[in-house]
């Protein structure tokens, strides 16, 4: 029985541990808290490369299952991955040394207790990609918010008590819902062992109530409109370190549960209500575009644009095709590079000037040509320009929803011009023009941390831009038997989302 | 070869865009220019294997993306309609990199600008040497992503700014019905790879699809949407108002992107996708309409535009009109003769129009111009050349291809021919007649420059500081020859621009059509209109020669015999004057229809939408009832967070309670 799994979520905590036994106040306590932190995420990354050498992506088993008695019998401490969770893995392990070198100079209070809240965070991200229990998933999916509430809470801006306020409402309602589901699951078919529920077909009645259960904690963690209000806020007050684990990590679980288990579990339930989620899909990239077009603060603006993209995975996912499963799944990485650099970006102009407002910048390119460059890869990424990852996840997706859904395929791809408008009329503002504002005179360009932080994700951007089969070939494993069971469970009840042409 | 042809641009892009501020500038210009001339060179060779020898082949790069039934390559296609495109991109291409090194040898980022320009002739190459219709994509909005860093290469200009913005936002709404098309290939035949695609047009062949509820004509609806994507970026009718302001980027631009190649990448699109247009008779209509009625609005716009560059970019509007009649009336060959031919001619009008703008220290405005043909005879020389194969005087380049699109739209049985016929001839009369205007106003009569014209020099507003003449006043606004590196490009062009048309037309369009093209254009066994058109009446095919003479003609009289006319005319009719030089008010209509309304809404939807009734009814609702959040922040830490976790562990303890004695079993 391989230990990966568990090393890689002990790994982070030990590093915590040991932040915690750093002598307080002496000289060097806050440079050795931060390379304690950067080296538990370094090692953590590394360990978590040697589980995809050791991954079968040609598999669609769980692989490196391990599993322990823990509350009963029937609920265990059941660990393993397949092709959908672990490339969220190895995205969450990636974007962690980038985490702690973005707060490296920004957080100056309380930094030990920090560094340990997302060195904890990270542990119960990985704990929530790698369960393979409900229960164990649903303490994780519920832990990793106090974490990260706190991160709004104590280490935020001005409005960070109202912001996480809001989070924390939103996602009480979410998680109780979700909850009253996981117990009915188990007084159904008495195990929460999520490989067997996925096998277990639940009575047609039962699967509308179980999905909306579900459905109502992915919906506001992803966050799909209406419910998308809480994100603006929370990323605003959020330091950047933050807001790029929020956008490009936390987001995803709600796409992932979708995937792991309202298409699997409730798959009568899923085809039914695939139209009522082209519809909230659709809100999310219309509405939430054109409100980004008018926002005056840049990490608003590409906080709508994340709720923008979220729309495509949510639309992808429940198109129930290949194209669009495959998509939303590539969507879903490429967002967390797209949105962790944006946010990063952001955070390299905020660290100079303390303002995220547009209109107080303009010219930037004059003095940061470096970070003008990277900046219009990012930007065209969020584009969706062919070449960028950005692009193949829309490109699915949206060929995806056309096969299922003619009309809802020309509105969303109406979503193309618009994120061109938001993204580009902010670049332009931000970044272009003359330099006037005399307190951006002397506005240095990226230091060697910053490079290190942004240039591997151009990287990456652009390498899965032009080689989208390095992530399409290990999402197409599960992807293949999770469509057969679906259609074999819809059988004969033919829905309009299924009848491919 | 192939490879070395689409990749040493992408290799000259990273050795200036990664490395120019190590380099330098002149390093920069070395690497770029001399990798373009060694691809053109290679291209010409390329054509001539394959156009006038074996032909073709299609090789396979690599697999791009692969879901389900969906696959995508990335491939290098080579026929002869790949192998034309290759010669004028890469020698329209090479020829305006050289060119630059003079124009821009002032400007503080050149690497910049030549990485950006071979950045976009490699987009523009992956374009056309695309076997299938995402690879197309690529290249397609790779162009325009390079038209938009180059139109906006000058940032501190905030037109050019929002010219380049809005260049790749009206070009987008092209590209969403390129990608729609592409969706609804994808359904209808199961693949995105042109000879499968061509394959399955048979089947299709009176298919019907639902789309938005409608049952249509498949293959009609495919081309329809696929047609949406050329009018976006070849600036066709409603979605042409990028094309004038795309001016506000630096010449060479102009003439690489805005002239000779990119806006002819929707010619091009249609024309490799030829099978589909053919058996699609409703799509070739449209096509016809839109092609005919830009070509006569923007020429119409052409008459009385002030600025040499808008203008010409006016002029190439028009004339990708021109190329989509042939193309809608189903003379392939002379749509893509005349995109060859023009591709010369334009790029020479724009060249020579920067040299124009360079002898004026930069100035534009062709009422601040005359007399020049003393001060730089080379550049009038092939100005004048430039101006003779735009109208179509007898044997130069334009003559062979304009009038073969003409007598083309007159032979076609399609329902719009008479429509087109017309338009194209008045069209023909306006081109002739604005090339004149300009070439009169700029080069001769009297010089309307020099030291009463001083203040104009002001809007100049770009990084030009050293232009040398600070010392010496009295010289300043001398007109001055271009340097010989300016000037080769332009003989080398003028040369195309003369010799193009009498050279290929029997290849292109003539005898050796068959051969030459070897099925890369395909014609269906009803479509005869390339024969059919060597069999017009004489009048047609005098129609256009004689409409020439009357627009040189009026110009003569307008600008040189009596130049009090224009003023008198545009004071008559004031109302027709306006709307022409306000260009038909598009701008002024969009900003109204969707700029402000998008803003608009947008704004409504916040404030109202996300603010009042979603956080109304939500969060803020409930939080309305908890007295004083913003006291309590230390309740934060103690107080929400404990009763958050607390309401965790409460519900897991009732769980585990329950399932222990629950008694599930």
């Amino acid at each position: 029985m391989s230990m990966i799994l568990s090393a890689l979520i002990l790994l982070p905590l030990i590093g915590a541990a040991m932040i915690l036994l750093v002598p307080k106040d002496t000289v060097g306590t806050l440079s050795n808290i931060r390379w304690i932190a950067l080296g538990t995420t370094i090692i953590t990354f590394a360990v978590s490369l040697v589980a995809w050498h050791r991954f079968d992506a040609t598999s669609p088993a769980f692989q490196f299952v391990e599993q322990g008695a823990w509350i009963s019998d029937t609920i265990r401490f059941k660990l393993g991955v397949d092709g959908y969770s672990m490339p969220f893995i190895i995205l969450t392990t990636f974007l962690m040394p980038f985490c702690i070198l973005a707060s490296w100079i920004s957080i100056e209070k309380r930094v030990s207790e920090y560094m340990i809240a997302f060195l904890v965070l990270e542990a119960l991200m990985i704990g929530v990609f790698a369960s393979l229990d409900l229960v164990l998933f649903y303490v994780f999916f519920e832990a990793g918010l106090i974490p990260m509430f706190l991160i709004i809470g104590v280490w935020g801006g001005k409005r960070r008590i109202y912001a996480s306020f809001k989070f924390f409402l939103y996602t009480l309602l979410g998680s109780v819902l979700m909850l009253i589901a996981i117990m009915t699951m188990y007084w159904t078919a008495g195990t929460t062992d999520i490989p067997t529920l996925m096998t277990y077909s639940f009575p047609a009645g039962m699967q509308k109530w179980l999905w909306f259960g579900f459905f109502a904690s992915f919906a506001v963690k992803m966050p799909m409109w209406p419910l998308h209000t809480w994100l603006p806020d929370a990323h605003v007050e959020a330091p950047t370190a933050g807001s790029v684990i929020l956008a490009a990590i936390l987001l995803k679980m709600g796409g992932y549960g979708f995937l792991r288990f309202s298409l699997p579990m409730f798959p009568l339930a899923s085809a039914e209500f695939a139209h009522f989620m082209f519809f909230l899909s659709l809100g999310a990239i219309i509405y939430t575009s054109l409100v980004a077009l008018v926002q005056e603060d840049i990490k608003k603006l590409i906080a709508y644009s994340s709720v923008a993209h979220m729309g495509y995975v949510t639309l992808g996912i429940f198109t129930l095709t290949p194209q669009g499963i495959e998509g939303a799944m590539f969507q879903m990485i490429s967002h967390g590079l797209i949105s962790a650099a944006l946010f990063l970006c952001v955070g390299v102009i905020y660290d100079r000037m303390h303002t995220r407002e547009i209109s107080a910048y303009g010219g930037l390119v004059h003095r940061m040509p470096l970070y003008a460059a990277l900046m219009m890869v990012f930007t065209m990424a969020n584009v969706g320009l062919p070449g960028t990852c950005g692009f193949i996840g829309e490109f699915l997706t949206l060929l995806g929803s056309r096969i299922a859904n003619s009309w809802v395929a020309l509105f969303a791809t109406t979503g193309v011009v618009l994120s061109a408008t938001y993204a580009l009329w902010m670049y332009a503002r931000v970044v272009l023009g003359k330099l006037v504002k005399p307190e951006l005179m002397s506005i240095k360009d990226l230091s060697p941390r910053e490079m290190v932080l942004l240039v591997p994700l151009a990287v990456l951007t652009i390498y899965f831009g032009f080689h989208a089969n390095a992530i399409l070939d290990v999402v197409s494993v599960p992807t293949e038997p999770l469509l057969a069971s679906l259609k074999a469970a819809v059988g004969s009840v033919k829905t309009a989302a299924l009848a491919l042409p | 070869m192939i490879q070395a042809i689409v990749f040493f641009p992408l290799l000259g892009f990273l050795i200036a865009g990664l490395f120019g501020r190590v380099i330098g500038a002149r390093a920069s210009e070395i690497a770029t220019t001399s990798l373009l001339l060694i691809a053109a060179i290679l291209s010409w060779i390329t054509f001539i294997q394959v156009g006038y020898g074996a032909g073709g082949k299609v090789e396979v790069l690599g697999s791009w993306m692969r879901s389900g039934s969906f696959s995508v390559d990335w491939t290098l296609r080579v026929d002869t309609l790949t192998a034309v495109m290759l010669v004028v991109v890469n020698s329209v291409s090479s020829l305006v990199h050289l060119y630059s090194v003079g124009y821009m040898h002032e400007d503080p980022s050149r690497p910049r600008f030549f990485a950006y320009l071979s950045l976009f002739t490699f987009a523009m190459l992956m374009l056309i040497t695309s076997d299938n219709l995402v690879q197309m994509f690529f290249g397609w909005e790779g162009v325009g992503l390079a038209s938009y860093l180059l139109i906006g290469f000058w940032y501190d200009r905030p037109t050019a700014v929002a010219a380049s913005m809005k260049a790749f936002i009206v070009n987008r709404v092209g590209d969403f019905g390129f990608a729609f098309g592409i969706f609804v290939v994808f359904v209808l035949t199961g693949t995105v790879n042109f000879d499968a695609i061509f394959a399955k047009i048979g089947a299709l062949g009176g298919m019907k699809v639902d789309f938005l509820g409608i049952d249509w004509d498949a293959l009609t609806i495919v081309c329809l949407l696929l047609f949406v994507g050329a009018m976006g970026k070849s600036a066709q009718f409603l979605l042409h108002t990028w094309l004038p302001d795309a001016m506000e980027g630096p010449t060479p631009v102009s003439a690489l992107i805005h002239a000779a190649t990119m806006v002819t990448a929707g010619v091009f699109m249609v024309a490799r996708l030829s099978p589909l247009f053919e058996a699609a008779p409703a799509a070739m209509t449209v096509v016809v309409v839109v092609g005919a009625t830009t070509a006569f609005f923007a020429a119409t716009i052409g008459l009385v535009q002030n600025d040499i560059k808008r203008v010409i970019a006016y002029s190439t509007c028009s004339q990708l009109g021109y190329m989509f009649v042939a193309l809608g009336s189903g003379a392939y060959g002379a749509g893509i003769f005349h995109l060859f031919t023009h591709a010369f001619f334009k790029a020479l009008l724009f060249l020579g129009a920067g040299s124009v703008i360079h002898a004026m220290h930069h100035e534009q405005d062709i009422r601040k111009m005359g007399g020049l043909a003393g001060k730089i005879p080379v550049t009038t020389t092939l100005m004048a050349i430039g101006t003779l194969a735009l109208t179509g005087f007898p044997m130069t380049a334009g003559y062979f291809s304009k009038d073969a699109i003409i007598e083309a739209a007159f032979a076609s049985h399609n329902p719009a021919q008479a429509y087109a016929f017309i338009l194209l001839v008045v069209a023909a009369f306006m081109t002739s007649f604005y090339s004149w205007r300009l070439f009169f106003l700029t080069f001769l009569g009297k010089p309307r420059w020099g030291h009463d014209a001083d203040h104009a020099h002001g809007h100049d507003d770009h990084a030009h500081h050293d232009h040398g003449h600070h010392g010496h006043h009295d010289h300043a606004h001398e007109p001055h020859e271009s340097p010989l590196v300016m000037l080769i490009p332009l003989v080398l062009l003028g040369v195309g621009a003369l010799a193009a048309g009498a050279v290929f037309a029997p290849a292109f369009i003539g005898e050796s059509y068959d051969h030459f093209w070897k099925g890369a254009l395909f014609t269906s066994e009803h479509n005869h209109v390339m024969h059919e058109m060597h069999d017009v009446p004489a009048w047609v095919k005098y129609s256009p020669f004689v409409m020439m003479l009357a627009g040189f003609g009026l110009a003569w009289l307008f600008y040189i015999a009596k130049p009090h006319l224009p003023r008198d005319l545009a004071q008559s009719q004031p109302i027709l004057y306006r709307f022409l030089l306000n260009k038909w008010y598009f701008d002024e209509i969009y900003d109204w229809l969707f700029v402000n309304p998008a803003k608009a809404i947008g704004r409504f939807l916040w404030k109202k939408g996300d603010g009042r009734v979603i956080d109304g009814l939500g969060p803020d609702g409930v939080a309305a009832r908890v007295a004083d959040i913003a006291a309590g922040a230390t309740r934060l830490q103690t107080g929400y967070l404990y009763h958050y976790a607390f309401a965790m562990l409460i519900g897991l303890a009732a769980f585990v309670t329950w399932s222990l004695f629950g008694g599930v079993h």
